[in-house]
């Protein structure tokens, strides 16, 4: 067993729509997909939004991408038009999310 | 012999580059090029101006843009399909047939699709016509503008009357694209199917670079070629609705697998239905592949029946928002920063500001995401402080009192940045399809006059 960041086998891209956040988390390697699916469990990922997500989390698993799609409810201080926080759009919420430690 | 069009992205948003589009005008052997300059805050910002300048609120750069690309999209034969008309498409419209007379381009037919615009309507109804009222009942006095999303008819109708430049407010960004499909394959516009495959490919293409190696680097892990010379994206689509994204071979940048797939789930919720005015498209059964360098295949794409109800973005007065900076160095810097924000907090009480949300940051420690480390050795930090308050005099006190620790607060601090403006936040609510009423103009002599 060895723990890793998730940056190190996928990459992810983050998206806004007002209060609501997106992030494509994708494995370099289509091979990974399956050990994804297995360690992305919405709690860990919740775990790791903590004082961030407020509302409901939904994860989309897209077999024929090998991608999954997770989107955030209430999660950006009511969205980019409103918000006050430095990162309005959510953007580098993508790399918290490569930040989380898997074991492999 | 098969036919085929080939669709360029102008830009992915208001401030976007121009070098990539003048390449794409010029080389890009294009049919359509197409600018995409709206987002939810681009259209607040947009009616703001229109409010204290009747002729404005229509995309800042919409002149420096067409002045570039009129010239070779004319020579060309490329159409230009374009939401920089923003909160005032009519205007838009007719500061691009002034350019036209002075590029000598006259020939060239302008039209404009009205009808986004629902603000006075729904006024005039006490916004009884919106799905879903309870938020908006409660900021009713405070609104100031509604835009419809509006779909493909109007784009369409106005390339079967010949327009050369088509100029929207709010439209769906995928329909600038999916219309030139539409068109084009004469596709019905009850194809969903064809409508799924063409909103795939438009939505590749809506974001511009970021399907072409921008905002996606990451060195050692995701390298880029040639960031500072990116390309924007060319799509060539088939009658089928099959299609390719590339880009010039000129241009920097990439398009791969990779940044497909990280761009068709940009924005998305649930991929099984990505909702637009159009149809709803499944991006679930979409295959990629990459059939050469910088070149990717889309097919597989399948959709829904449109929605009963279109979108409607609501823009409201939300008070006014101060933020300001300071910036603290050397051993220490976080504890002087930290007190910077404690006589902060008590300034505020002293002069009793009222604000609605008031946030203390430190910039290089916690103010992307909460983080509860220690960070007694941190090298430099920046103090950010942001709150917003419904009158502006409470607001821009905030700056004001960041200034003041200048001379007033911890030892050595440095770099103020302030500034304050009015907000105007953005909801969404849905209204029936049929109460919008949709018209193309086309611009020309006749209409000056008026």
């Amino acid at each position: 067993m060895k723990r890793i960041s998730l940056r190190e086998i996928a990459y992810a891209r983050s998206g806004d729509k007002g209060n609501v956040l997106s992030i494509a988390v994708i494995p370099y390697n289509e091979k990974d997909y399956d050990l994804l699916k297995e360690k992305l469990t919405l709690k860990v990922v919740r775990e790791q939004f903590k004082g961030i997500v407020k509302g409901q989390i939904k994860r989309y698993d897209l077999e024929n991408l090998k991608a999954f799609n997770f989107v955030f409810y209430d999660a950006l201080s009511g969205g980019v038009t409103s918000s006050l926080r430095l990162d309005k759009h959510g953007k580098t919420l993508s790399s918290k999310l490569l930040g989380m430690k898997i074991e492999i | 012999m098969v036919k085929k069009i080939r669709i360029g992205t102008g830009a992915g948003y208001s401030g976007d580059r121009i070098e990539p589009a003048v390449a794409l005008a010029e080389q890009g052997n294009l049919d359509y090029l197409v600018f995409e300059c709206l987002a939810e805050r681009t259209i607040a910002l947009a009616q703001k101006r229109r409010l204290a300048d009747l002729n404005a609120g229509y995309d800042p750069m919409l002149k420096e843009r067409f002045r570039k690309v009129l010239s070779p999209c004319a020579k060309n034969k490329t159409r230009i399909i374009t939401n920089m008309g923003a909160a005032n498409p009519k205007a838009a419209g007719k500061i691009i047939f002034d350019l036209l007379k002075e590029f000598g381009l006259t020939h060239l037919k302008v039209g404009v699709v009205l009808g986004d615009d629902v603000f006075d309507r729904l006024l005039s109804t006490n916004f009884s016509i919106l799905k879903k009222t309870k938020d908006i009942q409660k900021i009713k006095e405070k609104i100031i503008s509604a835009n419809v999303y509006l779909g493909t008819s109007k784009i369409i109708e106005a390339l079967k009357n010949d327009a050369d430049i088509i100029i929207t407010g709010r439209t769906c960004d995928s329909s600038l694209f999916l219309a030139t499909m539409m068109f084009e394959f004469d596709w019905k516009e009850d194809d969903w199917d064809k409508i799924g495959k063409g909103i795939a490919i438009a939505h590749l293409m809506e974001c511009g670079a970021q399907v072409t190696g921008g905002y996606f680097a990451d060195p050692g892990y995701k390298d880029v070629e040639d960031l500072a010379n990116l390309g924007f994206p060319i799509a060539e689509v088939f009658e089928n609705g099959e299609g390719l994204i590339t880009k010039l071979p000129t241009s920097g940048g990439e398009v791969s697998l990779r940044t497909c797939k990280e761009q068709i789930l940009y924005e998305v919720h649930d991929p099984s239905s990505y909702i637009t005015a159009d149809g709803i498209a499944d991006f679930t059964k979409l295959r990629f592949e990459e059939i050469e360098k910088d070149k990717v295949k889309i097919s597989g794409g399948i959709g829904k029946p449109r929605p009963d109800d279109l979108k409607v973005l609501i823009g409201f007065r939300n008070g006014y928002v101060g933020e300001a900076q300071i910036s603290y160095g050397g051993e220490g810097a976080f504890r002087r920063a930290e007190l910077a924000a404690k006589i902060l907090r008590e300034r505020i009480k002293i002069l009793d500001l009222k604000f609605e949300d008031l946030r203390l940051d430190y910039i290089g420690v916690n103010s992307l995401w909460p983080d509860n480390s220690h960070f007694e050795n941190l090298k430099e930090v920046r103090l950010r402080v942001i709150g917003r308050a419904q009158t502006r005099e409470d607001a821009e006190k905030l700056p004001y009192e960041v200034e003041a620790l200048y001379t007033n607060g911890p030892a050595g601090g440095e770099g103020v940045s302030k500034g304050i403006e009015e907000s105007i936040a953005i909801i969404s609510a849905f209204i029936p399809r049929e109460e919008v009423i949709e018209k193309v103009e086309f611009i020309g002599e006749e209409n000056e006059e008026d």
